[in-house]
């Protein structure tokens, strides 16, 4: 990738570019459409139940039937919404989610861009979702929507704040930004791995990112028994379609960041592992992420707003501060 | 058809027929072919039970509707004489209407009954309880029934009286008695466990009858269903309309002359 | 300055969390309610003028409908009302079956009410857990009476079906299975700090409110008062039993949610006893006139139903249907009190408050 972006812009190199952006779109769809199918399959088997088991063997054309489903459905705007905004609120909750992913280092040389301020690039495109939601709920003119909209853009903003502090003990500890020489300084052995000596810091991002997707149990935004679906509740077919694109996305960078951030990325947990290749290594933790975000959906119940908001304000944001404070403290000793 | 029921209303022991809508009743079993209760008493009817309702769907007007009650009245009084001879003959009457010619012990919740009396009419004087008595068929229940123009102080009473302490409003229920209507409230002293019904009867042209939502909160609702399903006004309710019922519905539907206007419902 | 509205939001009729077709009126000033107007009727059946034109045995099914997830209650009250009236003795057997079925639906619909209210509060793996134990009740009572829901069991006199062959058996088994399960849902959900977070301190009223309000069942035992009709005012064979009636301190959702489950163990307390005890053989219908006319007169029972007090009011001129049948229905008397509960609350303690009351829209409308 290197090579073509030191390359002056022709009509090949953007060839390239857009093949591999199409490709990586494919490969998101891919995961997302399984990890739906995996969500549902785990919570069915949480439950004492099986998941979906019809559709194609082992039900895994489920929601390749529910999308299709949803696509072929009647693109329905409720008559006094703001109809330019109802339609871009969807696009502009999915768009930063899918350019998220061009900095994620699959491997040691498996990347698409070699970002110097990766991190910073991620966190600031992450904070653009959150205007596609309220204004999602502003534009379907329906109060319901609206208090879902207005909910759910507080929690993700009041989130934020921690989850980027909590990150910035990595930064501190690998002294980049770039995500590529972050998982570079983790070590081969687990122990050496960044959950380690950042275990703070692991715990409040992993909070503060369930937040941010708007999962249980900080889902109140999309209440199913209070509010019916939050801000999404007049989009039918498609653009409901893209909402749940949006967040499975997110999903998808939030585990694959975790992944690069905390564990270690491609390595393997041991030298003499690195046989398997370090795509292998990286798509298990990965794994392993999302059935813990998807194994906390089927077990917790629903924390209320005022008390998510004094969760996030009142705990989250001191910790990762003593975090950031012992971080320093340790390095400053050791060093 | 009035004719037909001005002519029987006078028979004891039986209620007026409609031998004119036996096709519409043809279906009922044959177990509401009796007469009242007392069985052998008057001459044995055949055909339809439920009279009034039959006349109500086939829409009669203020005459009959007159003419229903002084006959539903002159039944009673007819069946309460019956019962009476047939008592004092020595068979068994179909309720506690009449005592039987021995005397009869007096009923273990008598006292009870009594102080209720006594206490309420301490206060509001001997007008205010128009009739008190056992009701033995409910495990010896004591009843009064109160004047309805002091009904709303007395309930205060009920409840704060160091010896009643009845603050618990177990039950209301509205009663299209055809002659009048009623309310009954079941009362309950949690600490003696002991129940009291107070009846409190209105007339059935314009009824009204004081609210208790000041004494009971639970009389909130009851009393807002009461007025939507019988048409008995409570004067003094915060919030009286229908609560069953859409809000523009005409009539009241538990009432024994209730025309409904779909006639198919 | 910032210029603020009142909003006024419709909660229902066709919500996910209202149990059923009940519309509430709120107005909310941001997150916090400010008013909150029930609205009831949506599912009126008109059962009482119904049951004017009906004989006894005729009523019975009506009466599976209104509360349909506790209609062996139901069933029993209509029957205990003409029984009390008749004076008729009920042979023992049949108070037997009567009471092991009552118990058994108290605990389905307490079960039912776990899982629904977890459902609200967020939690989705406890609804399938609670459906789980409540599919082997309904298999019981299907093996009994034909029906999983609206039963039609119980007659004046005793009750239609008998027991088949190892039914007592299965209702020993469930018993024992029940308890460890009980335990295993303990452990689960009730020590869950986010659900504490959101059940505790909240929707509290005091014993005076409660009484004054007429409320009955676990709601009025939640504030202290210490009345269980099986207990004060016994019926059918409650009174050979030997159980307890919890009562809880605060009187706000989290007692109430404790209060249900440790009902559901002296339940099973009471099935255990009531399984020893059963007797071998015996008449399941006791001696009932072929056509039932309780005298003239008016009787007034009540019965613990899993919501509250279950009462009949029954006026009888004589004939072979009633004159006038009232019922008065715990979960009609217990909504009163949710826009007083409601006032100065937050959205999402609405459901909260509103499913620990515990209703069934079927019982509210009659």
């Amino acid at each position: 990738m290197d090579r073509y972006m030191g390359q002056a812009l022709g009509w090949g190199n953007f060839a390239v570019f857009a093949l591999s952006g199409i490709f990586m779109l494919l490969v998101s769809l891919f995961f997302v459409t399984y990890f739906i199918y995996f969500e549902r399959k785990v919570l069915g088997w949480m439950q004492y139940r099986v998941g979906p088991n019809r559709t194609g063997p082992f039900g895994l054309l489920q929601t390749v039937a529910d999308v299709l489903k949803l696509l072929i459905k009647e693109d329905t705007i409720p008559k006094r919404a703001d109809r330019a905004m109802f339609i871009l609120a969807p696009v502009i909750a999915y768009v930063p989610s899918f350019m998220v992913l061009a900095i994620i280092p699959y491997g040691e040389n498996l990347y698409f861009l070699d970002l110097d301020a990766g991190l910073l690039y991620y966190v600031a495109l992450a904070g653009i979702s959150t205007i596609g939601i309220v204004l999602g709920g502003w534009a379907s003119n329906n109060k319901y929507a609206l208090l879902g909209g207005m909910r759910s853009g507080a929690q993700m903003i009041s989130y934020e704040i921690p989850l980027i502090i909590s990150v910035t003990g990595v930064v501190m500890i690998s002294g980049s930004l770039n995500l590529r020489t972050i998982v570079a300084e983790q070590g081969d052995w687990f122990w050496q791995w960044n959950i380690v000596p950042q275990i703070l810091g692991f715990l409040v991002f992993l909070v503060a990112a369930i937040a941010e997707l708007n999962r249980t149990p900080f889902d109140l935004p999309e209440a199913e028994s209070e509010l019916i679906a939050g801000y999404m509740t007049e989009y039918s077919g498609f653009r409901f379609a893209f909402f749940m694109l949006a967040e499975y996305t997110y999903l998808y960078a939030t585990a694959a960041l975790t992944t690069v951030l905390f564990l270690g990325g491609w390595h393997p947990p041991a030298p003499f592992l690195d046989f398997i290749p370090g795509l292998v290594w990286f798509f298990l933790k990965f794994a392993a992420v999302v059935f813990f975000v998807f194994w906390l959906r089927a077990t917790m119940p629903r924390i209320r707003s005022d008390q998510l908001m004094s969760l996030g304000w009142k705990w989250l944001l001191p910790l990762s501060l003593v975090n950031i404070f012992i971080t320093a403290v340790v390095m400053e000793i050791l060093r | 058809m009035s004719e037909e029921n001005k002519n029987h209303a006078g028979v004891p022991g039986s209620e007026p027929e409609q031998k004119a809508n036996a096709p519409e009743n043809a279906g009922e079993p044959l177990a509401k072919e009796s007469i009242a209760g007392e069985a052998g008493k008057g001459p044995a009817e055949t055909g339809a039970a439920a009279p009034e309702r039959a006349q109500a769907i086939a829409g009669n007007d203020e005459a009959a509707l007159a003419a229903r009650r002084k006959a539903a009245e002159e039944a009673r009084a007819a069946r309460a004489a019956a019962a009476k001879a047939a008592a004092a003959d020595g068979a068994a009457a179909g309720g506690g209407e009449a005592p039987p010619a021995p005397p009869k012990e007096p009923s273990p919740n008598q006292p009870k009954l009594d102080r209720l009396v006594r206490i309420i009419t301490e206060k509001f004087g001997p007008s205010a309880v128009v009739e008190s008595y056992i009701n033995e068929l409910d495990r010896h229940l004591p009843c009064v029934v109160v004047d309805p123009s002091v009904w709303a102080d007395v309930a205060a009473l009920l409840r704060d009286h160091e010896e009643l302490k009845l603050e618990y409003l177990r039950n209301m229920t509205g009663v299209d008695q055809e002659t009048h209507m009623e309310v009954a409230y079941f009362m309950l002293n949690l600490a003696e466990k002991q129940d009291y019904c107070v009846k409190v009867k209105t007339d059935r042209d314009n009824p009204e009858i004081p609210s208790v939502v000041s004494v009971w909160q639970t009389a909130n609702w009851n009393e807002r269903e009461i007025y939507d399903l019988l048409g008995i006004r409570f004067t003094g309710h915060p919030d009286l309309r229908r609560i069953m019922l859409p809000d523009d519905w005409v009539g009241h539907p538990l009432r024994k002359d209730y025309v409904p206007l779909d006639p198919e419902v | 300055m910032i210029r603020t509205e009142e909003l006024t939001l419709n909660v229902g009729p066709q919500h996910p969390s209202t149990h059923g077709v009940f519309r509430l009126i709120v107005k909310i000033d941001g997150e916090v309610i400010t008013e909150a107007t029930p609205v009831i009727g949506y599912l009126h059946r008109g059962t009482e003028k119904l049951a004017e034109n009906l004989n006894y045995t005729q009523i019975i099914p009506y009466t599976d409908r209104m509360d349909y997830v506790s209609a062996m209650t139901g069933n029993y009250v209509v029957c205990h009302a003409v029984e009390t009236a008749l004076g008729l003795e009920i042979p023992e057997r049949a108070q037997f079956l009567r009471l092991i079925v009552m118990e058994l639906q108290r605990i389905a619909s307490h079960m039912l009410w776990w899982g629904t209210y977890l459902l609200d509060i967020g939690a989705l793996s406890p609804f399938l857990f609670a459906f789980r134990d409540r599919e082997v009740i309904l298999n019981l009572f299907n093996e009994l009476c034909g029906a999983r829901l609206t039963y039609n069991y119980m007659r004046v006199g005793g009750v239609k079906w008998d027991a088949p062959e190892g039914w007592i058996g299965k209702v020993r088994d469930f018993v024992k299975m029940m308890k460890t399960r009980l335990d295993d849902y303990h452990d689960l959900v009730s020590g869950n700090e986010i659900f504490l977070a959101r059940i505790k301190g909240v929707g509290a009223y005091d014993a005076e409110t409660a009484i004054s309000y007429g409320l009955s069942g676990v709601n009025l035992r939640c504030t202290g008062v210490k009345w269980d009709l099986r207990k004060d005012q016994p019926y059918c064979i409650y009174d050979r039993f030997d159980f307890d009636v919890p009562v809880g301190k605060n009187g706000d959702c989290l007692d109430r949610y404790n209060l249900r489950l440790e009902e559901i163990r002296q339940s099973l307390r009471i099935l255990e006893q009531a399984v020893e005890q059963f007797p071998e053989e015996g008449e399941i219908m006791g001696k009932a006139p072929r056509i039932i006319r309780p005298p003239e007169g008016e009787v007034y029972v009540a019965i613990e139903s899993p919501r509250g007090e279950l009462g009949c009011h029954l006026i009888s001129r004589g004939k072979p249907e009633p004159y006038r049948l009232k019922f008065r229905r715990p979960s009609f008397v217990n909504l009163q009190i949710l826009p007083k509960l409601l006032v100065g609350e937050t959205m999402a303690n609405l459901v909260a408050i509103l499913g620990a009351v515990d209703i069934i829209l079927g019982e509210v409308d009659a």
